[in-house]
This record gives C-alpha cells, structure tokens and sequence, in this order.
C-alpha cells in the first residue's frame, strides 16, 4: 500500500487508521480505489484546524485531536445493550432503521414495513456495484476520511407520489468506548412524495466514540418533506455530521436539528435549492452546558430564482460551553427573486460561556430580498423580574424563558407528536441544568 | 422599459473614466531606485534625516515582511504584486524644504485647487476671517496637511496650533522634533508584525501626519491631511499617528485622489490613533482614488491599516469613511476598546462600480468594561464590482456589560454586481449584548415610480433613494466632507443614470 | 383596623443617587390609597421596592407587609405572600403563551403557600369568567404574553391577572398612562370590582382623572421621594386645581 505516512500531535501514524480498517470496508476494487484516494486527500488535508476559514470557530486539531480507531463489529452485548437504547429514543409510530456502531442492526429495524413507499438498501449491499455513493463535491477533509472509511449507511428511495404515514426513523447508536463509527446515508425523495425522517444519535452505555456521518439527500419536486435530526450523544463523545441536501421546484423542506449532547459536534448542512418555486425553512437549537463544544454550519445556496428560504437559529450555552452558529446565503446571479431571510439568536447563561455567530450574505443578483440577523446576551432582566414579580422562583422564571427562546424555533416542526418529542427533549435538558 | 430595467442599462453604460481628478501634474521629482532592499530603506531614512533608531526600527520591520506572505482571505482578485517593480519614494523636486505655501512649486498648489481642497482658502491662510454674522460654516477654519506622493508638502494653521499646544506636522518633522513622543506611540496600535501591508508600510513609510492633543485641549480646529499619488509606479505608503491626551478632543478629515494611469498603483497606508482617559478621535475619511476605467484597468490598490486604541477610560475613537475609489479595497479601521466605558463608532458609505472589488469593514475589540461600540454600514454595488462588508465584534471574558449594535446594508444596482455581508460576532462573557442585521435589496421598483410619477426625473428619483439610503453616514460627516461626499456620490450617480 | 402595608422611614439609592429620603406610610386591610405627585417624585420607585426589582437599594428603614419583613424576601415570595404590582409598562414575552404563563404563575404561587393546584378545568373557568368580564377575547390568552398587544390590552391582562391570583395588595403603578377613556373605563371598571374589606390598593398616578374611576379612601402627595401631604379623596381635586407647584419648592 502506498500511503504516505503523516504524524500528528500523537505521533500515531495516521495511516494505520485506514490500513488496519480496511478489510472491514465495503466495496467492489473500484470502490476500494476511491476510498484509498479518498483518504490521501483527507492525510494531505489533517483534520480541520481554525486557519481553515470554515473551520475558524472548530478547531478539530485542539479540540480532537486524533481520529479513533474503528469501532468493532457489534456482539450480542452490544446489540443488547443497543436494544435497550432503542426503546428509550424511538418516537412512537416510526419505522426504525437502527445503526450500531456504524453498522446496520437488521433485528433492531423494522425495514419491512417501509416497503411498498420506501424502498431500503444498506450502504454496504449498494457499494458492492456502485461507488458514486462515495463521491461529493466537497473538499472538506472529514468528508473525505468519511468516504474512506465508512462502514455501513441507510439507502433509502421513497417512490413518487408516495404519502408516508409514519416518519422513517435512522437510530445511530454507539456502543463502543474509545471508538469511531463512519456512516454514510443517502435519502431520495421521489416527485410529489410526503415524508418525514428522523436521524437520532445517542450512546448506549458508550464513553469517548466519536462519530462522522454523512447524508445526502435529494428531494424530488412537489414534494413535502420534513428532515429531523436529533443529536443527544454521550458527553465526551464527537459527532460530526454532514449534510448534502437538493432541492427541486415547488417543493417544501423543513429541516430542524437539535444538539443537546457530545463534548464536541459539528453539523455542516450544505442546501442547494436546484428547483424554482421551493420554500425552504432551516431551524436548529443547540443546548450547551459543562465545556462542550457545539458548532452548527449551514449554507443555503439559491441556485435558481423564485425560492424563499428562512432560517431559524437558537443556542442556550451554560457553564464553559463554546456554540458556534455559522450560516451562509448564496444568491447565485441567476437566482432573481429570492427571499431569503436568517434570525440566529444566542442566549449566555454563565459567565464563561461563548457564543460565536458568522451569519452570512453572499449575494449575485440585484432583486432579491435578503436579511439576517443576530443577537447574543443574557436573559432579559426585567422578563425575569415580571416573572417573579408574579410568582415564579428565579429557576422556573429562567426554565421558561428558556423554553420560550428555544421554542421560537421548535415550534417551525409542523408535526405534533414530532415537535412534543423535541419539546420534551429539551425539558428534559432544563431539568438536567437545574 | 421598466423604470430599474433603464437604470440598470446607464449603469452598464457608466463611463468610470470620467474621473475628475485623474488629471496628472508634470513636475520632476526626486526618486529612489527602484525597487525593495535594505538599500531602499536606507535610503528613505537618510532622505528624512532620520535618527538612527527610526532606521533601526524601519530595518526590523523589513526584515520581518521578507517572512510574511500576502494575505488571501478577503475577498477580492488581483494579479499578483511585483513588489521589487515599484519605487518605494518619490518626492517633488524643485524645492528641498518647504516652510510656507508660498515656497511650494506652483504646479503643486494649482494641482490642490483643482482637487478643490481646503488649501485654496488663500484669504482664511492670510488670516481673513468672516465678518460678523456671516459664520459660514464651509468657511470654518480647518489646518492642512497635504501629502504629494511621498512627501508632505504644506502643513498649514502650525503658529494657531502651537498656540492651542496641539502640534500638526509631517510625522517626518516629528520624528526629529518629538522623539520621545513618536517613539512611545509610533506602532503601539498597530505593531510592526501587525500584517504583511502594515509591516511593508513600517519599514517604508515616507510620509503622513503626526498629531497630538495636549490633556484638556479642544483642537481648535479641523485638522486635515490630502493625499494624493503623482508618480507612475509609485508607492504611496503613508503614516498617520494621532495621539489624544487626556480629556482631548480632536476630529481629523483625510482626502485622498490619484492621476489616471493604466497600471496599478498601491497605496498601503497605516494609520494610529491612541485615546487616552477622557479624551475624544473622530477621523473621517474620503477616498477617492482613481478606480480603473470602466474596462477594468488601472486604478489603485488601496490595501490600508487603520486602527485606534482607546487607550483610556471613557475614550472615544469614532471611523467614518466614503469610499468611492480604488480599483481594490482592502481597509478594516478597527477599535480596541481597552479602557472602561470606552466607545466606538464606524459609519461606512461604500460606493462600487465598474470592476472595482471593496473589502471593507470594522474590527470592535471589547477588552474593558461597559464598553460599547456601533456599526452603521451602507454598501451600494452598481456596474461589475463586488462589495463586501467584513466586521467583527468580539467580547473577551472580562469585557462585562459589552454592548454592540451594527446595521448593515446594502443595495444592489444591476444584475452583474455582488454585495457580501460577512459579519464575525464573538460573545465571551454572558453580560455582553450584541445585536447584528443586515440586509439587501436592489431599488424598489415601486419606490423609483414614485418619485418618478411626483415629478422627479430618473435620475434624481436614484439619487434621493440612494441619498436616503446613506444619510445615517452622510450625517455623521464633518459638514465640509459632507458636502464634498454628497458630490462624489452624485457623481458616481450621475454616470449610472447617463 | 389592621395594616397591611407600613413603609417606615424608608431611604432607597439608585446609582448613588437617592431616590427616596425617608418614606413613611401605613395601608390599612381594605383601604384604597392614591398616591399623586410629579415626574420624578419617586411614586415609581416606591411601587418597584415594594415588589423587589433589583437595581434598588435600600439604605435605611423598612417595609412590613401583614407584620412580615417584605425587604428581606425574593419578588416571588412576595407575589406568593399576596403583593401584586400592575406594571407602568407590561414586558412584552415572546413565546410563552399567555394561558401557560397564568397557570404556571398561579399554580407556584399556589404551591408556595402550601395550597392544591388548580385542576385545569377549574382553572379554565376562571379564566374564561375573568377574561370575559374584562372584554379580552381568548385568542389574545393564546398569543404570547403581552406580544402584540395594545396599550389597553396590556393593561386589562394586568387587571385580568389580578383578579385570577388574588392578592390582598394591589399596586398600580400609572395604569392610565397610554389608555384612551374607553379603554380606561374597562380597565378601572376591573379594578372596582376587586374592591373587598380584604384587598388593599395603593393606586400611583400623575392625574386626577384615574381618581374618577377608581375613588380612593386616602389621597398622598409625593414630592422628592417623601410624603409631603394627606388627606381624604378632595385632595386629589385640590390638587387638580392647584398643581404641584406648591410643594416642589420645598
């Protein structure tokens, strides 16, 4: 193998990562290929450091360090143990594909219930003749050590027309200490479909893991989809997730994305509104406390006219924890027309907390209407004093206002059940504070 | 044709040559080799009678830049600089010292009043002073300093100054009279290793103003300084270095112009302001460097340092700019609010047209108490240029009750242009309140037929909107810059509407 | 007559500057009390001290309410304890719907006392029954606190609070600032019918006019932060006709 050596702070050999993995990577030779390139690229690279401008606020260097070792095939411990984790974060009525440790649980899925709208592959079964899935547009470097390394992943393709009843919902879970598991998922949404996924990341009892997934999704036209990732990993874990999602005309997309857990995550969306006449809506909370580390990066690109897009971002940060919000619009010199608006809003609970927002206008074409916004602070002082001046003690007053200050951009999940799940997730995150 | 539709078309049609200060003024002038070395810098030096710790100082700074590359973050493109292609001084040169305007080669004083720069005001330079009751406020007295290339040739007022305790000359002179005083300062804002322009600018500078403002003094008056670059591959590289004693107070005008020429000319200038307890900088700012004709070519590369330290409690430093030239901008006059219950202020009006590229924007550094800051940006992008505003506002740990507003907005005139919002907001400590918006459009269609339809014509019904659209800035402008950045504006105006 | 209210010589600092130079004055169970003055008398002052808001401080005397020390106590215990301040200016609180903030404060009042929730049934009615008394449609109890609403609004969703929790102080602080004579009529129409042997009110405003509505038992003048003068309900007219000169030389 001839795959340069590089060093980092640890002195490992960071080759070893790949040389030791890959007998377990799925794929035909040609796949194997990619990956061995797709990896150089991400040796040349190293990990993200802040003289990176899109990684300026997430320094991967000093924040991670070092890549983990893969994660071993799961056991029937684990399964066990991920079972459990299972019942406690499924959302009632969902269909469940389950992800241990970077692999697909088939007993822990109910797969069969997706067909005949949904047809269902693994990652796995899909690289055995097709390497496209591996290839993106991104120079990033974690993308590139995903495409290298990644295990297993959900291929999911819901068939025009199709009217999902119940939200499809991906569970990863890690099981595995000291560990890494690489996902990677691609969801087609066939024209004039309705559908709603969910993407859930927790621990099962597992310490220090780190995670990179990567979805990529394409919404067809006409269609209605909701996409919500839920991301309540174990407190000195990492997740970073990438997003790659297009969009066709006349469409309506909802996404929504909650941090509540790991000591470090990134979520980088990157949104292509390929399709006239789409309505975007972008909303996410990050929930920070202790010294976590949590970075939401989404860029919006209006690649035609005619689209609205609006963006809805809230981060409560407790303690030392440092939340990054980083949110780029694109007008491209075509894309006549759009509305394109974002509100991101930081709420500092500690003394020593950091909140760090780079919200962006990038803009080609002269009839658009584009705006941002962005505020940090404390809690509204004399809001707290009306609170108690009526009755409520200091911590229940600060627990709702909280609760109001995130619900601005919870209350964008148009689905009841779905959106009284997220709610009490972040109660339950209040209580936890208190 | 739909009313925007018409003026999208003139803008395209926008002659940027019609410039009205690329006239070239034809006087010999005394040059260094061309070129960078140890030699140039030397050389410089001796042309200023520099004592031996400012060519220390230069050497140093010279020898760092040899290690630092060319920043490549903002957002603008341009070919690369040949930097040894370029003479690092230039001065006029009939005459060896200047002491009074009337020792000033003619063709340089004719050359300020076609600028029509304060200069001119001959009879208020003889000590003519306006009746009673007829205060006109255009003939407020203001004190010059006028840069030509690389030397200062007139600094006017000096005697009233002196009498006021401010002192107002070349930052050549002051490195020779107050040494002491230049020494402490000269690079305490912005240090030698700050960036690659500034340090380029530390080890060649030739020019620029020096000020200081003894503790308790009002300035009695503006205090001006026009630039303008002759030579033809000439560097302008000039240093400003205000220093505001205690409870001071001083507001500053800074004029530029350039020739036409079709090549690129760099101008990286850095400029220091230092506010001590109490004491208050307003430094106003209208560039108008040749920008490059309306193919693209020629036009001034203006990459500049501006930066103030309010040093002292209460201080005060407050940046208001009308950028209209320069085929490049590359310029962040920033604020370190060091001093409890500091404030800063930068109102920004950036004008792009034609191919010109704006990279501009603020820095406020919160590092003391309740301290506070405000942006006002207004960028308007006509023809092909790209214009983009770049701020940031930073709150550290210990900056408690940091408070920051900033407004930015833009104005898209036509389809081939771009206007960028890249804000960096940073809150270390809970009590920090920031709010940021921003926000673009082009004219409003229904806003133009309005005015059109009471009775304005085309191109004033632009001019009212555009003018509307930067009045926030305009008014923060000392009334003589105000009138002369209404003009510039309406002259870009007036070439996008035929 | 017992009273409910002593504010003994009380001596409150803003910023160094002092505010209030030695207050005194006693509310008795049942009893309504306008308290008149200029801008800047420190009518204000007196209402926030009395509910707590911070950035006051006290320098000297105290304040009893029901014989119980009110200054060392938190603004929440004060609610609970039955002190209820109608704000000058209603804050605004975005996202929180205004029925789930009713419920939520009354049910901590409630269990600070020691007392059973409401059940939501209960508790619906009562809000239907006030609401509806005080002309606030219910669709405004959904929106978020205050969001929105006008100036009358504002106060009637002070008046409609008052009347849900029950205190046995009421202060209203300027209630007529920004109201129109409509809007005043209801308003006061509300507070009226609160009127009870055992609900005391001290009523703050710049203007006789309020005094029209809502008569009081007691009329006090403050002048730079004391109380200069009492007397029975003809004092407001007094004043009406003389104005505050008078007192502003002192």
């Amino acid at each position: 193998m001839n795959v340069a050596v590089a060093k980092t702070g640890g002195g490992r050999a960071v080759s070893d990562l790949f040389a030791s993995a890959e007998g377990r990577l799925p794929g035909s030779p040609e796949v194997i290929a990619a990956r061995r390139e797709a990896f150089e690229s991400y040796e040349r690279l190293g990990l993200p450091h802040r003289r990176i401008e899109e990684w300026k606020y997430t320094d991967l260097r000093a924040l991670v360090g070092e890549v983990l070792p893969l994660a071993a095939i799961p056991d029937a411990g684990a399964l066990k143990r991920a079972a459990e984790a299972v019942k406690a974060h499924a959302i009632e009525g969902a269909r469940k594909v389950v992800l241990v440790d970077g692999v697909f649980a088939a007993d822990l899925s109910d797969v069969r219930a997706l067909a005949p709208e949904a047809g269902f592959k693994t990652l796995r079964e899909t690289l055995e003749k097709d390497a496209g899935l591996l290839k993106t547009a991104s120079t990033d470097a974690v993308i590139a050590l995903n495409a290298a390394m990644a295990t297993d992943g959900v291929v999911l393709s819901i068939a025009d027309g199709a009217q999902l009843s119940a939200p499809i919902q991906i569970i990863h879970i890690a099981t595995a200490a000291s560990a890494s598991a690489f996902t990677r998922s691609r969801v087609a949404i066939g024209k004039g479909a309705r559908a709603t996924i969910v993407e859930t990341f927790v621990a099962a009892e597992a310490k220090a893991y780190q995670v990179n997934d990567a979805v990529i999704v394409s919404v067809g036209d006409n269609a209605d989809v909701a996409h919500i990732r839920l991301m309540d990993d174990a407190p000195d874990a990492v997740n970073i997730t990438s997003q790659f999602i297009t969009v066709g005309a006349n469409t309506k997309l909802n996404l929504f994305s909650m941090t509540s857990g790991a000591a470090v995550s990134r979520l980088q969306g990157f949104i292509t509104l390929a399709g006239e006449g789409s309505e975007l809506s972008v909303n996410g909370v990050n929930l920070l406390k202790k010294t976590e580390h949590g970075d939401t990066t989404l860029v919006v690109d209006h690649a035609v006219p005619n689209c609205v897009s609006r963006e809805t971002f809230r981060a409560v940060i407790d303690d030392r924890a440092h939340s990054v919000f980083q949110g780029r619009i694109i007008v491209r010199p075509d894309a006549q027309k759009t509305d394109g608006k974002m509100m991101t809003r930081a709420l500092l609970l500690s003394d020593e907390a950091e909140a760090d927002n780079k919200p962006e206008l990038e803009i080609f074409a002269d009839d658009v209407s584009c705006g941002h916004g962005a505020t940090a602070g404390a809690l509204d002082d004399s809001l707290l004093f009306y609170l108690k001046a009526r009755g409520l003690p200091e911590k229940q007053a600060q627990a709702l206002l909280i609760q109001a200050f995130v619900g601005e951009a919870i209350e964008q999940i148009a689905d009841d059940g779905l959106r009284e799940h997220v709610i009490g997730m972040a109660e339950r995150w209040l209580e936890r504070r208190s | 044709m739909p009313a925007v539709q018409e003026t999208v078309e003139r803008v395209k049609r926008i002659d940027v040559d019609q410039y009205r200060y690329g006239f070239e003024t034809l006087i010999e002038s005394d040059k260094a080799p061309k070129g960078l070395s140890e030699e140039t810098v030397k050389f410089i030096s001796e042309k200023k009678n520099e004592p031996a710790w400012m060519l220390q100082w230069r050497l140093e700074a010279y020898r760092r830049w040899l290690t630092m590359q060319e920043p490549t973050w903002a957002r603008v493109d341009y070919p690369k600089i040949d930097f040894q292609d370029l003479y690092y001084y230039a001065a006029p040169k009939p005459k060896k010292t200047v002491s009074s305007l009337d020792e000033i080669d003619p063709e340089i004083l004719k050359t300020y009043e076609k600028l029509g720069i304060p200069l001119r005001e001959v009879a208020m330079l003889e000590g003519v002073e306006p009746k009673p009751g007829e205060e006109d406020p255009a003939r407020r007295k203001i004190a010059v300093d006028a840069v030509f290339d690389s030397v200062s040739v007139a600094t006017t007022f000096k005697a009233e100054l002196k009498k006021a305790g401010v002192i107002f000359m070349p930052i050549s002179e002051a490195i020779r009279e107050h040494p002491e005083l230049v020494q402490k300062y000269l690079g305490s804002v912005v240090p030698t290793s700050d960036n690659f322009y500034a340090t380029l600018n530390s080890a060649v500078f030739s020019d620029g103003s020096f000020v200081y403002v003894p503790p308790g003094v009002r300035c009695p008056m503006e205090l001006s300084t026009y630039f303008r670059i002759n030579e033809r591959n000439t560097g302008q590289f000039e240093r400003t270095l205000i220093i505001a004693d205690k409870g001071s107070y001083v507001s500053y005008l800074e004029g530029c112009t350039a020739p036409q020429r079709d090549e690129n000319q760099l101008h990286a200038a850095v400029v220091e302001l230092v506010a001590l307890d109490d004491a208050e900088i307003k430094y106003s700012t209208v560039q108008n460097w040749y920008p490059g004709n309306s193919e693209g070519k020629g036009g001034i590369y203006n990459f500049v340092t501006k930066r103030g330290d309010c040093r002292g409690a209460n201080s005060k430093i407050s940046w208001t700019q009308v950028e209209t030239g320069s085929a490049i901008t590359w310029k962040y006059p920033s604020c370190i609010l060091r001093g409890d219950n500091s404030r800063g202020e930068f109102y920004s009006i950036a004008i792009s047209n034609g191919f010109q590229q704006v990279d501009s924007g603020t820095k406020m550094i919160h590092l003391g108490k309740n301290t506070s800051s405000r942006i006002i940006s207004k960028g308007i992008a006509a023809g092909r240029s790209q214009n983009t505003y770049r701020g940031l506002v930073t709150a550290h740990r210990k900056a408690t009750g940091a408070r920051n507003f900033t407004a930015c907005d833009s104005l898209l005139i036509g389809d081939k242009c771009g206007a960028h919002t890249v804000p960096y907001i940073e809150a270390k400590n809970s009590s920090a309140t920031f709010e940021h918006e921003a926000t673009t459009s082009k004219i409003s269609e229904d806003v133009l037929f309005y005015c059109i339809q009471r009775g304005l014509s085309q191109e004033e019904a632009v001019g009212l909107v555009v003018n509307g659209f930067v009045k926030d800035v305009l008014q923060q402008l000392p009334m003589e810059f105000a009138v002369e950045a209404q003009k510039l504006i309406s002259i870009s105006l007036e070439g996008s509407v035929g | 007559m017992m009273a409910l209210l002593e504010v003994k010589d009380l001596k409150v600092r803003v910023e160094e500057r002092e505010i209030l130079h030695g207050l005194t004055l006693t509310v008795n169970e049942g009893e309504v009390h306008a308290i008149m003055g200029p801008n800047g008398s420190g009518k204000s002052t007196l209402s926030h001290v009395i509910a707590g808001k911070p950035g006051y401080e006290v320098t000297d005397g105290q304040i009893l309410f029901k014989g119980e020390d009110l200054l060392e106590m938190e603004p929440d215990e004060r609610a609970a304890k039955g002190v209820f301040l109608a704000f000058q200016y209603p804050v605004e609180i975005p996202g929180v719907a205004t029925m789930n903030f009713l419920r939520t404060a009354l049910n901590a009042q409630r269990k600070a006392r020691g007392e059973s929730e409401y059940s939501t049934p209960d508790f619906l009615k009562k809000v239907r029954e006030v609401s509806k008394s005080l002309n606030i449609p219910q669709d405004m109890l959904k929106r978020g606190v205050n969001v929105g609403f006008s100036g009358g609004e504002k106060k009637r969703n002070e008046v409609l609070q008052m009347a849900l929790f029950e205190p046995s102080l009421c202060i209203l602080d300027e209630m007529d600032s920004g109201l129109d004579i409509d809007a005043l009529r209801i308003a006061a129409d509300g507070v009226n019918a609160l009127r009870s042997p055992k609900r005391s009110m001290v009523v703050i405003t710049h203007y006789q006019r309020l005094l029209n509505y809502i008569v009081p038992d007691v009329v006090h003048v403050m002048s730079r932060g004391r109380v200069v003068k009492s007397g029975g309900k003809e004092l407001a007219l007094e004043l009406e006709a003389s104005g505050y000169a008078q007192f502003e030389a002192a």
